[in-house]
């Protein structure tokens, strides 16, 4: 069992003639994804990774059957490939893309509450069933099939509380990053959701960091509704007010919210344990199986 | 990005929002020109990004050209809250009776822009959102329709504003969404908005931060980015590209993604080390980044050690050290200590053949970070 995507997904790569598209494209499809197709406005009746591209998400989901999408689209054009996904009713869109205006994001947001499409994303690496299926740049091979869930706001500290869980012969149902940006689509609870009801999911990592009230929202669900076991880790405890850690999400705002103290109390009230290493996290999962 | 209240107030104006007269000035006697012009009282304020400027010392109110002298020598060139004040902007004090507190931001949870108004204006809003999070009025906006004017109206009223000022408030709410949504804003406050004896109602102060992001489709505003940043390593990492912000500490930080960054900082305070900065050099770790990423935290006088943490994803590690290998060929000894980890992909064979008659290899994250905090330790005993 897996959440949100398996061996069944068909995906249509949003922007693969682009460096990064392509490149990712033959990734996903070396790690054995069943990418059937493209989507680049101009560039219909070409091939690309091996696959058609079509001009619109539409057509290829006439022609190639799609249900899910991968955008590698620059910022500037990115809000509109998610409306695109989101139109065309695709099961999943996948959006990797960094730095798309929070303005534009609101819009999206907005429209997404009307559609059934699940958002992932953005600027984020993408979600993996490992042995089944990857949409993403996360890199697939220190990833092992196995029972744990784990979702995360950032891409390599996910890769790195991964490598220990791996190397430590705990394999993964699906591992999830959904994004660093202020306004996401898929949500810790939407992901928490889903592992509670996954039944080979045995227990969760839930990587946060400093900004927003995200964690504190998701530690309150997990206290109300979930028996999946949970180990937590936040990122950022060093971070100073006011100041952008990178990710466009990740600040702690003048007036003391989104703070690292505040989420890890958060989780800990909700009896779940924080690491205070990446390492600490794998002895918690260790000790939840 | 932080825009300084003058270069705010100048877009309020552009856009009809009263704002006092006032005039820019860089030395003691161009505060004397300024003051002399705009007539007593005057207010000096001092233009850096920091939030309580009255209270730190940053405000004063000058009724005479004695006064207005002293308070520029004070203000010019303090240090406020870490921040050398450069420039003052001298502006006609305001004779007014009552203060209002309005702000247009993102609200994340809701993913929507949310308007604020508030009587309790002139003090921390932060304070009155804490605890008497009634006094403050909000309305939600529909960020794909855009403001409908009844809105601005609502929240007006429903934070008590004075009936006779009512309107005049509503237009600036309404121009202050306008402005949020042109600007690529994140957030925009006004506080306070003093309302006259006149009743007339006018922005006395001026905060606004536009999205980073979207500097590519608001050029006028990227221009202003060169004088946002706070110092000389800041603008640098600006030039390079890099996610960069500057602490106090001495240990020097460089990674690649923001959360491991972070994770990287935390334990450095975590194994009872203080650290300098943070760095993210995004993905590849190509020579050219690794260079200028060198180049910054050496650049940093208050770096004492450095750790260099790089998960190699798609990006193998034997690549990622060479990468390394030739940033380093520049160095025939490294000026500060540097503790190299690679992880994820090849990172054996990456650490095999890192340079290490230069550099200090270390397996895992947590011993990466102690060793460097123990170099730090040596360096500045």
């Amino acid at each position: 069992m897996s959440i949100f995507v398996d061996d069944d997904t068909r995906v249509v790569v949003q922007g693969i003639t682009g460096g990064e598209g392509k490149f990712h494209a033959e990734q996903m499809i070396e790690y054995g994804t069943n990418v059937v197709a493209g989507a680049v406005p101009g560039k219909g009746g070409q091939e690309a990774a091996g696959v058609p591209v079509y001009d619109t998400v539409d057509a290829a989901v006439e022609e190639e059957d799609a249900n899910a999408s991968v955008i590698f689209v620059p910022p500037a054009f990115a809000a509109d490939a998610i409306f695109e996904a989101l139109d065309t009713g695709l099961d999943l869109a996948v959006a990797i893309t960094e730095g798309i205006p929070t303005q534009d994001m609101a819009k999206v947001n907005k429209r997404l509450g009307e559609t059934d499409t699940r958002l992932l994303g953005p600027n984020c690496p993408g979600i993996i069933t490992p042995g089944e299926a990857k949409l993403g740049i996360l890199p697939g091979n220190i990833f092992a099939d196995g029972n744990v869930g784990l979702v995360s706001r950032s891409g390599t500290l996910t890769y790195q509380v991964v490598d220990n869980l791996t190397e430590r012969g705990i394999g993964q149902t699906t591992a999830i990053g959904i994004g660093g940006d202020p306004i996401i689509g898929t949500s810790f609870i939407d992901a928490l959701e889903a592992f509670e009801a996954d039944t080979e999911t045995d227990a969760v990592v839930m990587c946060g960091e400093i900004g927003g009230e995200d964690e504190e929202q998701a530690a309150r669900f997990i206290g109300e509704h979930m028996d999946t076991p949970v180990a937590g880790f936040i990122a950022g405890r060093t971070a100073p007010p006011g100041k952008r850690m990178g990710h466009a999400g990740a600040i702690v705002s003048g007036s003391g919210t989104g703070t690292a103290e505040s989420k890890i109390d958060a989780l800990n009230d909700a009896g779940v344990p924080v690491g205070d290493t990446p390492e600490e996290v794998a002895d918690h999962i260790e000790s939840f199986l | 990005m932080k825009l300084h209240e003058y270069q705010a107030k100048g877009i309020f104006a552009d856009a009809g929002i009263p704002v006092p007269n006032s005039q820019l000035a860089r030395s003691v006697e161009e505060v004397l020109d300024a003051v002399d012009e705009i007539g007593y009282p005057a207010a000096i304020k001092a233009q850096v990004h920091v939030g309580g400027r009255g209270k730190a010392g940053g405000i004063k109110i000058a009724t005479d050209r004695d006064e207005a002298e002293t308070y520029a020598e004070e203000i010019l060139g303090m240090d406020l809250k870490g921040y050398t004040v450069e420039t003052v902007l001298v502006e006609s004090g305001v004779d007014f009776v009552d203060e209002l507190y309005v702000g247009v931001t993102m609200d994340r949870g809701e993913g929507q822009p949310v308007l604020m108004v508030s009587t309790e204006g002139g003090v921390d809003i932060e304070e009155v959102a804490a605890e008497t999070p009634d006094a403050i009025a909000r309305e939600h906006v529909d960020p794909a329709f855009g403001l409908h004017p009844y809105q601005a109206r609502k929240v007006v009223y429903n934070a008590g504003v004075d009936a006779d000022v009512a309107g005049d408030v509503a237009s600036i709410v309404s121009t202050l969404y306008d402005l949020y949504e042109a600007n690529d804003a994140t957030e925009i406050e006004v506080n306070p908005v003093m309302i006259t004896s006149d009743r007339d109602v006018v922005a006395a102060d001026a905060v606004m931060n536009i999205d980073e992001d979207a500097l590519f489709r608001q050029p006028k505003l990227a221009e202003l980015e060169d004088e946002a940043y706070e110092d000389d390593l800041e603008r640098k990492a600006g030039e390079y590209g890099f996610d960069y912000v500057r602490l106090s500490g001495n240990v020097g930080i460089i990674g690649n993604g923001a959360g491991l960054v972070m994770t990287t900082l935390d334990l450095v305070d975590y194994y009872g080390g203080s650290p300098a900065n943070f760095l993210d050099i995004g993905g590849g770790a190509k020579a050219e980044r690794v260079t200028n990423a060198l180049d910054m935290v050496f650049s940093d006088p208050n770096v004492d050690s450095v750790v260099f943490n790089i998960f190699g994803g798609i990006t193998r590690g034997d690549e990622v050290a060479k990468g390394i290998n030739e940033a380093l060929s520049d160095y025939d000894e490294l000026p500060k200590p540097v503790v190299v980890r690679l992880a994820g992909t090849n990172a054996e064979e990456g650490m095999e053949i890192l340079n290490t008659d230069l550099l200090q290899v270390e397996k895992t994250l947590e011993a990466a970070v102690q060793r460097a905090v123990e170099n730090a330790k040596e360096v500045s005993a």
